[in-house]
């Protein structure tokens, strides 16, 4: 065995040039792959991430009427007594941190410019507020019993002008149909590191929230957070009582969840096609030093070597260059991975649907399995598409070397 | 003993529409010690016939019995490992294999028939010894000039002690001083060791020192003495 190793070194080293350009084809290729895994699955991770902190939570219980489109505050819609369900749910062990939200549609308007929003009531102390409490970038956090004080994405801050002190106008429609408006004084300016979320948002204290819309003692739903997300199913049963219902994050996140799904299959064709490029480029310089030792192949042959020596020869050559090849683009690719995933890679606002959120800056994650699956899909495949080249050469008559060398 | 036998042995090369006949009904027996050489003028098959001899190739039609084991059926690995232990070659050209050094070279059909390293390395030695190439033993071909080149595939041609070497015109790229050269290291051995050898040449100095001259002319026999 050392001895094909050692020819097929030797055989490779006759041309060199062509050798390297075919291992960098190759390297390139398993570079190019490292990285596209990485990306997806940093994709995924930030989406799920995001989408399930910022939107759906791990689990909501809703009025069984709730119309999570429509942002009315109308009683018929909202659970009543909001805090002591949420209180009851959160003394669940499973449970990381379940409060109440009421969403409302409003306006803020500083002098003539108005924007539409979302005004979400929050129970201020709530672990399930980290991402908008870390993501405070100036000013501080709302606390319960503020009557006047707003919290508001950067982005809105941003396009209106505001600063942490100034004073804006809230318009907001009441549960009774009509509507209400105030004077706020932002207290907080926050980021989410998705624009698209960050720019249509605002926080109001819950109680003050329910005032202000009508909405009384009501929420649009308890929002919760598990430990553990696989338990969203079992703690769902749980906590079903009359009049409510209980969405676990696949059911209120179906795309996301099909997409995730998906993307296993969708990068599986995304390799096929890359390594199936790349393995054409290896059969190819395969295929010249076949059709260059046609010859040798022949003396090989008079001298005793059956075609299985002659396809283990030149396989041996499809490994070496498939070990250097691809030792070199896993390196680099993830090198690349690595670098991506610490300063991640920036496409600003995605836009945002209700189950789809995408944050603004994306880190790439290479894992193990991953980069495993890869390197021994790439090896394998190239071996493989070596065999086509080594079964030609096998099948050559030892007459040709005699008769060239006439 | 017949080392090959050869009964009406036809080959006939088909190119498009455009058919050789080679060779046109050879039959003849060469035995065991023999020092053979086939002349002829050019295209009368000498080539052809050396190719079916060493089971490079097979017959349109006859047979070809080779140490008493007919050849005509066997597939291509089959006979591979029937040439492997039985025939060794020496091309005109040279013929080594250009990766790998003077040592490797003989080494080669040594490896092929699973011989341990250290009845490898011993074989090799005498046999670059018997050829005077001991001293380029690690240099590549290119690094060899033709005569120590041929002597090299001369040696490798030894190596798994064959019954019967088969060279295509082994002098005809050699000067007077190399190709005799060759030709004393092939008859010693000759004598010494009985391997059979059977040459295709044009040249007289290889000639001269056969000990059957078998002569070809458009696939056929024309001649056959012994000298
Ligand atoms: N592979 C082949 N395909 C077609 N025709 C061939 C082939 N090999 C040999 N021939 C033809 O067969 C005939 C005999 O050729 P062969 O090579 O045996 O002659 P030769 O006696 O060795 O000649 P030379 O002295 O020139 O080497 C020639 O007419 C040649 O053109
Ligand atoms: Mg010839």
């Amino acid at each position: 065995m050392m001895n094909y190793f050692k020819m097929a070194y030797r055989n490779l080293g006759r041309h060199r040039r062509r050798s390297i350009l075919s291992g960098l084809a190759l390297a390139l290729g398993t570079a190019l792959l490292m990285f596209i895994a990485a990306f997806f699955e940093g994709e995924m991770r930030s989406s799920m991430e995001a989408t399930l902190r910022l939107n759906s939570g791990h689990l909501q219980v809703q009025d069984a009427d709730y119309d999570p489109d429509k942002l009315s505050v109308a009683w018929e819609y909202l659970i009543e007594n909001p805090q002591q369900v949420a209180a009851q749910i959160e003394a669940l062990d499973e449970v990381q941190a379940a409060t109440p939200r009421l969403f409302a549609s409003g306006i803020v308007s500083v002098a003539d410019e108005s924007i539409g929003v979302q005004i979400m009531g929050i129970v201020p102390d709530s672990e399930a507020n980290a991402p908008y409490t870390e993501g405070l970038v100036s000013g501080e956090f709302l606390s319960a019993d503020d009557r006047e004080g707003i919290v508001i994405g950067l982005p809105l801050a941003e396009s209106l002008g505001l600063k942490v002190g100034d004073q804006l106008n809230l318009l907001v429609n009441t549960s009774d149909g009509s509507v209400d408006e105030q004077l706020f004084t932002v207290r907080g300016i926050f980021t989410t590191g998705t624009t698209a979320y960050d720019k249509g948002i605002v926080f109001l204290p819950l109680a003050k929230s329910q005032a202000f819309s009508g909405a009384e003692n009501h929420a649009s739903m308890i929002f919760i957070l598990l430990k553990d997300r696989e338990q969203a199913e079992a703690v769902a049963a749980a906590i079903q009582g009359p009049g409510y219902q209980v969405k676990t994050w696949t059911e209120l996140n179906e795309l996301l969840v099909l997409v995730n799904d998906f993307s296993d299959a969708y990068l599986s064709i995304i390799n096929l096609i890359i390594l199936g490029v790349t393995a054409t480029v290896i059969v190819n310089t395969l295929l010249m030093s076949v059709f260059e030792r046609t010859r040798e192949i022949g003396i090989l042959s008079a001298i005793g070597m059956k075609g299985r020596q002659v396809i283990t020869l030149f396989l041996a050559e499809a490994s070496l260059l498939a070990l250097g090849g691809i030792t070199f683009g896993s390196l680099a690719g993830w090198a690349i991975s690595a670098y991506y995933g610490k300063v991640g890679i920036y496409f600003g606002d995605f836009g945002m649907s209700n189950d789809f959120i995408l944050q603004d800056r994306i880190y790439t994650i290479l894992t193990p399995d991953a980069a495993l699956n890869l390197i021994v899909t790439a090896f394998i495949i190239t071996v493989l598409s070596s065999l086509y080249p080594a079964r030609m050469a096998s099948r050559m008559e030892p007459v040709e070397a005699l008769h060239k060398a006439q | 003993m017949e080392v090959a036998k050869l009964t009406d042995v036809t080959r006939i090369y088909r190119i498009g529409e455009v058919e050789t006949r080679a060779l046109n009904g050879i039959t003849m027996t060469i035995e065991s010690g023999e020092f053979t050489s086939l002349v002829g003028p050019s295209g009368s098959g000498k080539t052809t016939l050396l190719q079916l001899i060493g089971c490079l190739d097979r017959p349109t039609s006859g047979q070809v019995v080779i140490n008493g084991k007919e050849t005509t059926n066997l597939n291509r690995n089959q006979r591979a490992d029937l040439r492997k232990g039985t025939i060794g070659f020496v091309f005109q050209f040279f013929a080594l294999i250009p990766t790998l050094t003077a040592y490797e070279n003989v080494e080669m059909p040594l490896l092929l028939n699973g011989k341990s390293p250290s009845e490898r390395r011993k074989r090799v030695m005498e046999l670059l010894e018997a050829v005077d190439i001991t001293n380029h033993a690690h240099h590549r071909p290119d690094q060899l000039s033709g005569g120590q080149q041929q002597r090299v595939a001369v040696a490798r041609a030894l190596s798994t002690n064959p019954k019967m070497i088969l060279a295509d015109e082994p002098t005809a790229n050699l000067d007077t001083e190399n190709g005799e050269q060759v030709m004393e290291i092939m008859k010693k051995l000759n004598k010494e060791t009985g391997t059979t050898f059977v040459f295709a040449t044009h040249d007289p100095r290889v000639i001269k020192h056969a000990t059957r001259v078998v002569t070809l002319h458009d696939g056929l026999i024309e001649k056959d003495s012994k000298q």
